[in-house]
C-alpha cells in the first residue's frame, strides 16, 4: 500500500508476441502429440481431480503455450495419473504420458 | 477487420441529429473537472455556428450516478428526467441535447423503457404531477453534445486556424479516441457508428487533420465506473483499468487522447500522475504524459482559442509539448492567471511526471 491508500494490479493481458514458449517447445520435441490437441475439453470434463482442485489438461496445454508455467505446476500437483483423460481423448493423445513428461522436464 | 468492413458498420449506425433549436443540459461533474468545456460548446454553437441553443438554470442532475450506484430506484431517476423534459417543454423546445454521456445513456434507457412499458410512463407522469405540478412532452430528438460537434465538424474545419498536424514534419498527429461507455455500449443504434466502431470522435479527428490509432484495448472502459472509483477500497480496480489501456496504447506513441465523456478525460489525465508516482512510468515523450482533451477543447484549439481560456491549465498532464507540436502560441506567464489577470496560484508540481 502507498500514500494513495490503494494499489495497482498488473494487467492480465497476454501479449503473444512476447511469450516465452521455450518450455512448450521442449515438450513438443518429446511429445509431438501436444500440438494435436484441439482443446475440446473432454479430458477436463472427465478428470476426477478437476471438480475439487481446478486441474484441467486442456488448460495445462493452453497455459504452456502462453508461457504461464507456474500455473501449470500448481495444476499438475493435483493430478493422480488415473489416465481417464487419455481414455476419452477423441484424437487419441496420450495425455497421461504428456503429464509425466512435463513433470520430467521441470 | 479490414477498413471497408468498418466503413460498412459505421454506415449502418447513423442517427438523425437535429440542425438547430436545441435544449441543452449540463453535466454534474464536467464543470468541476474541465470547466471551460461546456462554456466552449455554447460558444461554438452560438457564435461560431450561429445556432439557437437554450439552457435553463433550473435543471438538476439526471440521477444517473445515483441510479448506476444503486442508491435510487429507476422510477426516481425517471421522475427526475421527466422534470427535465417538462422544463424543455415549457421552454418550447423539442430537441434535447445532453452534455454528459451517462445522462445521454440514462435518457435513452428511460425513453426505451417507456416505449416498451407505456404504463410506467403513465405512472411517472402522475408522480411528476403530484410532486411538481408539471407535465411534459417527450423529446423529438435526443442527442449527445458530441453528436452536434460531429455533425458540424466540417464547418469547424473550414474555420480552423490550426490542424492536428505536426508543424515540423507535416505528419498528422497520432490520436487516441476514447468513447464513454454509456454513449453506445447500452444502445448501439443511438450512437454514431454503433458500439464496436463509434465514429463520432473519429470523424472529428479525421476532419481536423489527425490520424486515429487503432490499438487492442481501444474499447476498454477508462476505469471510472461509479462503483469502482467512489468506493476507496475499489479504487485500485479503477486505476488498474486505466493502466491496462495505457499499456496497450503506449507502443503506438499517441500524441494526444480525445474523449467525449465527463469521467474519461479526468481519469485518463489524473491517473497518469498516480501511475507515475506508483510505478515511475510515464507514457508520453521525454518524461511527459499523454495529454487528454475533451472534444470541445480540441475544437477550441483548432478554432484558435487561447489554450488558457479553454482551461487547459487545469489538466494534470502538461499540454505545452502538444501545443508546440501543432504550433499554437501561448504565454507561459499567463498559465495561472484567471479572469482579469487574477492570480489563481501555481499548484505544487509532481515529481514522477514532468509538468510546467
Amino acid at each position: 500500500m502507498n500514500k494513495f491508500g490503494f494499489s495497482l494490479s498488473p494487467s492480465s493481458a497476454i501479449n503473444l508476441d512476447q511469450v516465452d514458449r521455450t518450455f512448450f517447445n521442449k515438450l513438443t520435441e518429446v511429445e509431438p502429440d501436444a500440438l494435436r490437441c484441439m482443446a475440446c475439453g473432454s479430458c477436463s470434463a472427465t478428470c476426477t481431480a478437476a471438480g475439487y482442485t481446478g486441474m484441467s489438461v486442456r488448460k495445462v496445454l493452453l497455459n504452456l503455450q502462453r508461457g504461464r508455467n507456474e500455473e501449470v505446476r500448481k495444476m499438475l500437483s493435483a493430478c493422480m495419473l488415473c489416465g481417464k483423460c487419455t481414455m476419452v481423448c477423441p484424437r487419441g493423445i496420450n495425455t497421461r504420458s504428456i503429464i509425466l513428461n512435463i513433470s520430467k522436464l521441470w | 477487420m479490414i477498413y471497408q468492413g468498418k466503413q460498412k458498420i459505421w454506415s449502418d449506425y447513423q442517427k438523425e441529429i437535429p440542425d438547430d433549436n436545441w435544449y441543452y443540459v449540463r453535466s454534474c461533474i464536467r464543470q468541476n473537472f474541465f470547466p471551460a468545456s461546456e462554456k466552449m460548446f455554447m460558444e461554438i454553437c452560438r457564435n461560431v455556428l450561429g445556432k439557437d441553443i437554450y439552457e435553463n438554470e433550473h435543471h438538476t442532475t439526471c440521477g444517473g450516478i445515483a441510479y448506476h450506484c444503486d442508491t435510487i430506484p429507476q422510477e426516481t431517476a425517471m421522475t427526475i428526467v421527466a422534470r427535465q423534459f417538462a422544463l424543455m417543454t415549457e421552454a418550447g423546445y423539442e430537441n434535447y441535447v445532453a452534455s454528459c454521456i451517462t445522462s445521454f445513456g440514462n435518457y435513452t434507457e428511460i425513453l426505451e423503457t417507456w416505449h416498451e412499458f407505456p404504463e410506467l410512463e403513465a405512472k411517472i407522469r402522475e408522480m411528476l404531477w403530484k410532486s411538481c405540478r408539471k407535465e411534459f412532452k417527450k423529446p423529438k430528438y435526443l442527442a449527445h453534445s458530441s453528436d452536434l460537434i460531429f455533425k458540424f465538424r466540417n464547418e469547424i474545419a473550414e474555420k480552423a486556424k490550426f490542424h492536428l498536424v505536426n508543424k515540423e514534419t507535416g505528419e498528422p498527429l497520432r490520436v487516441v479516441e476514447h468513447i464513454g461507455c454509456h454513449y453506445s455500449k447500452m444502445f448501439p443504434s443511438k450512437g454514431v457508428g454503433g458500439a464496436e466502431y463509434p465514429y463520432v470522435l473519429t470523424g472529428m479527428i479525421e476532419s481536423w487533420g489527425g490520424n486515429i490509432i487503432d490499438y487492442p484495448e481501444r474499447r476498454h472502459c477508462c476505469g471510472y465506473g461509479f462503483r469502482q472509483y467512489h468506493v476507496k477500497a475499489n479504487r485500485g480496480y479503477s486505476l488498474s483499468n486505466t493502466h491496462k489501456k495505457f499499456e496497450s496504447m503506449a507502443p503506438y506513441k499517441p500524441d494526444m487522447i480525445i474523449t467525449n465523456c465527463p469521467g474519461c478525460p479526468y481519469f485518463l489525465d489524473r491517473w497518469q500522475y498516480v501511475i507515475a508516482e506508483m510505478e515511475g512510468k510515464t507514457y508520453g515523450q521525454n518524461g511527459f504524459g499523454i495529454p487528454v482533451f475533451t472534444y470541445e477543447e480540441v475544437a477550441g484549439l483548432v478554432l484558435g482559442y487561447d489554450p488558457w481560456d479553454l482551461g487547459l491549465q487545469l489538466h494534470q498532464v502538461a499540454v505545452e509539448p502538444l501545443l508546440d507540436k501543432i504550433g499554437i502560441e501561448y504565454s507561459p506567464e499567463e498559465k495561472y492567471k484567471g479572469l482579469n489577470s487574477k492570480d489563481i496560484m501555481k499548484p505544487e508540481l509532481p515529481s514522477g511526471i514532468k509538468c510546467f
